[in-house]
């Protein structure tokens, strides 16, 4: 049955080629854990994609719930962490994500760092690794915010201080952040959101193509 | 690929009409071990997966995400903490040449630097040799970043009390400020002894923690307030036993009507 609607897309989209070019390639020797145990290092950017897409679904799920707004947000995440059945499970698995995405990130750079398996010819996916480490932390500012309780706040206060030191922009910048010169309160909340949710996200996918489709164009580096 | 003449196409598309075979690749001309992708190295990685899934969801049940007080902008005595993967940022510029007039070296020449460092590090270390022994500059470099991120991240947290801020800072329940009655005679005996460190609805302070959802017997109440608890000092309460007594009821009575 399931061979019979395969067959009946394959024949009208001719789909064969495209799914051997994803399921075909190579697993050499030294990143395979079954024959080498310190091949475990090499697990880490599969993880930290992993983790990215338990972000992304628990995200999803926490939207349903989450206002946006600074009279609701706060109580719709306590309603989400008491009322709602396995909410306080769902946020928390959001929450523990962004520090662990963080740490995975971390060891997975540190692995191509030591290995040195960013030189020639794999510079630009070096670059486009480092940017995905910049857009999660990016994520991990925004985010801290939306609960909008008193330690989302004031830090966030602290971090548009920040930026509005910066030389010659600082003053844009921190106004395109928090919407408004002084104020840190509605606007900023709508609009951490809507980067946390729509800009940032976004780079990040377009990212994590670049980055996947130059691993498969590649190849694992080679051992040391 | 077939092309050309002779070639047939599935009606008008651009569909060629003969199908090719859906097998795998051969992978045993291959030098060491090599393995299949799909499915057999998949299988094994999301073996990996699921023992560390299972890890992620231990550490998420075993700690419930915090969620502090809703933000006050008013609260002048709530000291500022980032997330602990900014800490090592933060604390930067608590040094004297990364703060004051120095400030732009904090927020952005070191932290500039570092990171852009990270980002052209190709560029930087273009030597052939790929051994952490055989590129001992980017090497040193890199443990040197490392050590100072840990080392800074250190000294920021190892100096915040973390548990009495998630003990003053705890969530106050929704609706529940409108349950304190301040005509009861116990909340004028709270405004005097009690009012300056847990706050006018008893939501709790930077001195003192909420009176809010505390699971406490009357006598216990009645202790603390003569006694102090933790890091409360004793004697905060100075009146009759009478007044007592009207304090520790009204502080019951609006933890019962929170409890309903």
């Amino acid at each position: 049955m399931l061979q019979k609607i395969y067959d009946w897309i394959d024949e009208r989209a001719d789909i064969t080629p495209i799914w051997r070019d994803i399921a075909d390639h190579e697993v050499p020797e030294h990143v395979n854990p079954a024959h080498h145990f310190s091949a475990f290092v090499y697990c880490f950017g599969g993880l930290t994609f992993f983790v990215v897409v338990i972000q992304i679904l628990s995200g999803m799920f926490l939207t349903m719930y989450y206002v946006p707004d600074i009279e609701n947000a706060w109580r719709s995440v306590y309603y989400l962490q008491t009322e709602v059945a396995h909410g306080q499970i769902v946020r928390g698995m959001h929450h523990w994500g962004a520090s662990v995405v963080i740490v995975m990130l971390l060891l997975h750079t540190l692995r191509v760092f030591f290995q040195g398996a960013y030189k020639k010819p794999r510079e630009l996916n070096w670059i486009v690794g480092v940017l995905i480490f910049f857009i999660m932390l990016g994520l991990g500012f925004t985010g801290y915010l939306l609960p909008w309780d008193n330690k989302a706040f004031f830090a966030t206060q602290v971090g548009l201080e920040i930026a509005q030191q910066v030389p010659f922009v600082g003053e844009e910048l921190k106004t395109l952040l928090a919407g408004d010169e002084k104020i840190v309160g509605a606007q900023t909340l709508t609009r951490f959101f809507a980067i946390h949710v729509f800009f940032l996200p976004g780079a990040l996918f377009a990212l994590l193509a670049v980055h996947f489709i130059l691993i498969r164009r590649q190849g694992i580096s080679g051992p040391l | 690929m077939h092309k050309g003449k002779g070639m047939k196409f599935v009606g008008d598309s651009r569909i060629t009409a003969d199908r090719k075979p859906n097998v795998p690749k051969d992978y045993s001309e291959y030098p060491g071990r090599t393995e299949a992708f799909w499915p057999n190295f998949l299988l094994k990685e999301w073996l990996v997966g699921a023992v560390f899934l299972v890890g992620f969801l231990c550490l998420t049940l075993a700690h419930p995400s915090p969620l502090e007080g809703m933000a006050d902008p008013t609260n002048a005595s709530y000291i500022p903490l980032p997330d602990w993967y900014f800490l090592f940022l933060y604390e930067l510029l608590k040094y004297e040449f990364a703060s004051g007039d120095y400030t732009l070296m904090g927020i952005l020449v070191l932290p500039g630097i570092a990171f852009g460092a990270l980002l052209l590090a190709p560029f930087l270390d273009k030597g052939p040799g790929r051994r952490p022994h055989q590129r001992p500059i980017s090497v040193g470099m890199m443990l040197l970043a490392l050590a100072s991120v840990i080392w800074l991240t250190y000294e920021s947290a190892a100096n915040v009390d973390w548990e009495s801020r998630a003990e003053t800072n705890k969530p106050v329940p929704p609706g529940e400020q409108a349950a304190i009655d301040t005509e009861d005679p116990g909340y004028a005996v709270y405004e005097n002894s009690c009012l300056s460190c847990h706050g006018d609805n008893l939501q709790g302070g930077a001195a003192g923690p909420s009176l809010i959802g505390i699971d406490k017997s009357a006598e216990e109440i009645a202790t603390i307030a003569t006694e102090g608890i933790n890091s409360m000092p004793p004697d905060q309460f100075s009146g009759t036993d009478e007044e007592l007594q009207q304090l520790v009821d009204f502080i019951v009575s609006v933890n019962e009507e929170s409890g309903e």
